[in-house]
């Protein structure tokens, strides 16, 4: 097994399955990062988002990548609405009520699916699906270099809206100081509004790039929401580089800890990482201190 | 369960209950013709959560199974008592199962019929016991389920121990009749009671008949990724895989194995979730070429069988184990209760251990029962042929040759 060979492949496994969490991640970082969620919807969300992938191209034929475009500002409105007419009214209550209110949204979303489209488990089937690209090392399927790609594309992307836009700045102010930002003149509802819609557009395209490599039913939410949670608070709160590198580095450390000492030992691995950075940075990898 | 409490005075009681003697039998003439109590029946399968296909797959085989039973008069020996299905659901998890069944007692089944998990099984049937309940396991093929001396406990299908071992002799005769190609095996399993029990009966039987398991890797449930357990595999070079796991990372598995153009002599799963399911062939053609099961299945002689896989077929669903799997523990239990002519838990327990019904759609020798399980019961060998489910062994049942070893990919 340490034949640096299969030690290369398990790393390039490791990174593209990494690449999709941190995928998955990015939206929840941000979500967390400026409304101080803890969304629990997050990965019914992305079931949702992968039946909707799925139909588009069951029902009209659209290729799922090029679906990103209808996805992401499917995802940022159903975010937007979601947060102005559900989730924002119980803030002013109990931090449970929120907390409640996902977990509420969790699990209608979930059984709403199972009622509509039924158990069944769903793949896509495409022409290049099974299509595999030779590195060498290792053969990698197509979707998951593609997943790879975007991920670092679409972590790009989100650092500069939030770095050089008149919205990324106050996004981050309202993240940093809420009474503040409204002080200030910045619309906070709106604020929060938009940053549920991005979180939730992120999960549309985390869905597009998913669903050539995985497959969708109404529990698949399950499968990613945990993982998720472990990438953003590795990575640090509201820090999208955080949840770049995190969902890298666990991908990484369930890849070769699996590889080395079994594949149950691998998933171990993930949360002792976890457990390890925290003792040692608790604000996460790129978190900010105090944040 | 909403429970309206309502606590009339007696006065009013007593009144109404002078009314309703008066009234009823004007009001509801079926009363006069005494119509026989309905059967309850308790149907308990996990239609939510990671089990949720096989659940209501398991659910419709059951469904069927009852209607035909009350379409055809229901039980005679009760006066025609119509079976009326309880529905339950156990969300994937032993512990919501096992509180389904409290339920159902108290609604008064004669006796549940369920729950397609081996471990969501082990819990059912121990609270099922708590009443002397009588609880058929429709599929459940761990060992467990059937050998902790529960008298209210019966399995029509086959257990993880006798799957094995008939995987293991016919394995070793196919191998033999292709000149041994195949020397070492490399098992994987999922996690939970299926796995890990078909995993240790494998471990022990294979070395007996000179096949030597190269290693045994043990994966979630869900697994999101197989790619590393392709490496290993790439890695060993086995001559065979052996699967052992539930549908969804049965398709990733497979998907990984093509997609890395692994070469064996053969994918021979032992229960594998999607070996032997119509879904995957159609599906994955090309992942599911050539690969064989030794797993439950119906018997293609009979056209009862076949009928029922047309109905299964015409309402939409695949015909999977899970379906005539439980249709038949229902007829089995409507049998017994034919039998047994009463709903008493005691009678229906001794008809059920006592059943010696033949009239069953399923590949199997007499039914007898011992501590629960039906000695009759087996598996057979299957292969995916030409996008086809064909029956390879044995024999009597078989409708084609097997293919062994499996041809190396075509690049």
């Amino acid at each position: 097994m340490l034949d640096p060979a299969i030690l290369a492949a398990a790393a390039v496994n490791g990174l593209t399955m990494g690449a999709v969490y941190a995928l998955v991640a990015l939206g929840l970082t941000l979500i967390y990062g400026v409304l101080h969620i803890i969304n629990f919807a997050h990965g019914s969300l992305l079931m949702a988002a992968l039946y909707g992938v799925f139909f588009l191209h069951r029902l009209l034929g659209i290729d799922p990548y090029a679906a990103i475009l209808i996805m992401v500002p499917l995802g940022y409105a159903a975010g937007y609405a979601l947060q102005r007419g559900v989730i924002g009214p119980v803030r002013p209550g109990s931090d449970q009520n929120v907390l409640l209110i996902t977990l509420g949204i969790a699990l209608v979303l979930e059984n709403l699916c199972l009622y509509w489209f039924s158990a069944d488990t769903q793949t896509l089937d495409t022409r290049y699906a099974m299509a595999v690209v030779d590195l060498g090392v290792t053969r990698v399927a197509l979707p998951r270099l593609i997943g790879f790609a975007a991920s670092l594309v679409l972590a790009a992307a989100l650092w500069a809206v939030m770095s050089t836009t008149q919205t990324g700045r106050a996004i981050r102010a309202v993240a940093r100081e809420p009474h503040g930002a409204q002080l200030v003149g910045i619309d906070v509802q709106h604020i929060f509004a938009v940053s549920f819609g991005i979180g939730t557009a992120c999960v549309g395209a985390a869905a597009c790039l998913l669903l050539p490599m995985f497959y969708v039913s109404p529990h698949v939410g399950q499968v990613f929401v945990l993982i998720a949670f472990t990438v953003v608070v590795l990575g640090g709160m509201g820090s999208f580089v955080g949840a770049l590198a995190g969902g890298l580095l666990i991908g990484l450390t369930e890849s070769l800890g699996g590889l080395l000492f079994g594949e149950l030992a691998g998933q171990l691995g993930i949360f002792l990482i976890f457990i390890a950075v925290l003792l040692f940075r608790p604000h996460g990898l790129f978190g900010s201190r105090g944040a | 369960m909403k429970r309206t409490s309502f606590r009339p005075s007696r006065r009013s009681l007593i009144r109404g209950a002078a009314a309703g003697a008066a009234l009823g039998p004007l009001g509801f003439p079926g009363l006069l013709r005494a119509q026989p109590a309905p059967v309850k029946v308790g149907i308990l399968h996990p239609v939510t959560g990671a089990l949720s296909y096989s659940g209501t797959q398991s659910r419709a085989g059951a469904m069927l199974a009852i209607e035909e039973i009350n379409a055809a008069g229901g039980i005679k020996s009760l006066g025609g008592a119509r079976l009326e299905p309880m529905l339950a659901d156990a969300q994937s998890r032993p512990d919501v199962g096992a509180a389904e069944v409290d339920k159902l007692n108290e609604a008064g089944v004669a006796a549940i019929v369920g729950p397609y998990a081996s471990a969501i099984a082990i819990a059912t049937t121990q609270a099922a016991a708590r009443y002397g309940l009588p609880h058929v396991v429709d599929v459940g093929t761990a060992d467990q389920v059937v050998s902790r001396g529960l008298t209210n406990t019966f399995r029509f299908s086959p257990g993880v121990s006798t799957i094995v071992q008939f995987g293991i002799d016919s394995l070793t005769r196919i191998n033999e009749a292709a000149g041994k190609p195949v020397k070492t095996v490399f098992l994987v399993h999922e996690e939970s009671a299926f796995g890990t029990n078909t995993a240790n009966a494998l471990n022990a039987e294979l070395p007996k008949r000179g096949f030597e398991v190269l290693e045994t890797v043990k994966h979630a449930n869900p697994t999101r990724d197989f790619s590393n357990i392709v490496l290993r595999i790439q890695a060993r070079k086995p001559d065979l895989i052996i699967p052992s796991n539930y549908y969804d990372e049965y398709v990733l598995f497979t998907r990984a194995l093509r997609q890395q153009q692994i070469d064996v002599k053969g994918i021979y799963s032992i229960l594998g979730g999607g070996a032997s399911s119509y879904k995957f062939v159609k599906e994955f053609p090309e992942a599911a070429e050539y690969v064989m099961d030794c797993n439950h299945w119906f018997d293609p002689r009979k056209p009862a069988a076949l009928a029922l896989k047309e109905k299964t077929e015409k309402m939409g669903l695949f015909y999977t184990y899970e379906v005539y799997l439980n249709y038949n523990a229902v007829m089995y239990l409507a049998d017994a209760l034919e039998r047994s002519k009463s709903v008493a838990h005691d009678a229906l327990t001794a008809a059920l251990a006592s059943s010696t019904w033949d009239k069953h759609i399923l590949p199997y020798g007499p039914t007898k029962f011992v501590n629960g399980q039906n000695t009759g019961a087996r598996p057979v060998i299957t292969q995916v042929l030409e996008r086809d489910i064909k029956v390879v062994y044995p024999p009597e049942f078989s409708s084609g040759r097997s293919v062994f070893p499996m041809p190396p990919h075509k690049t």
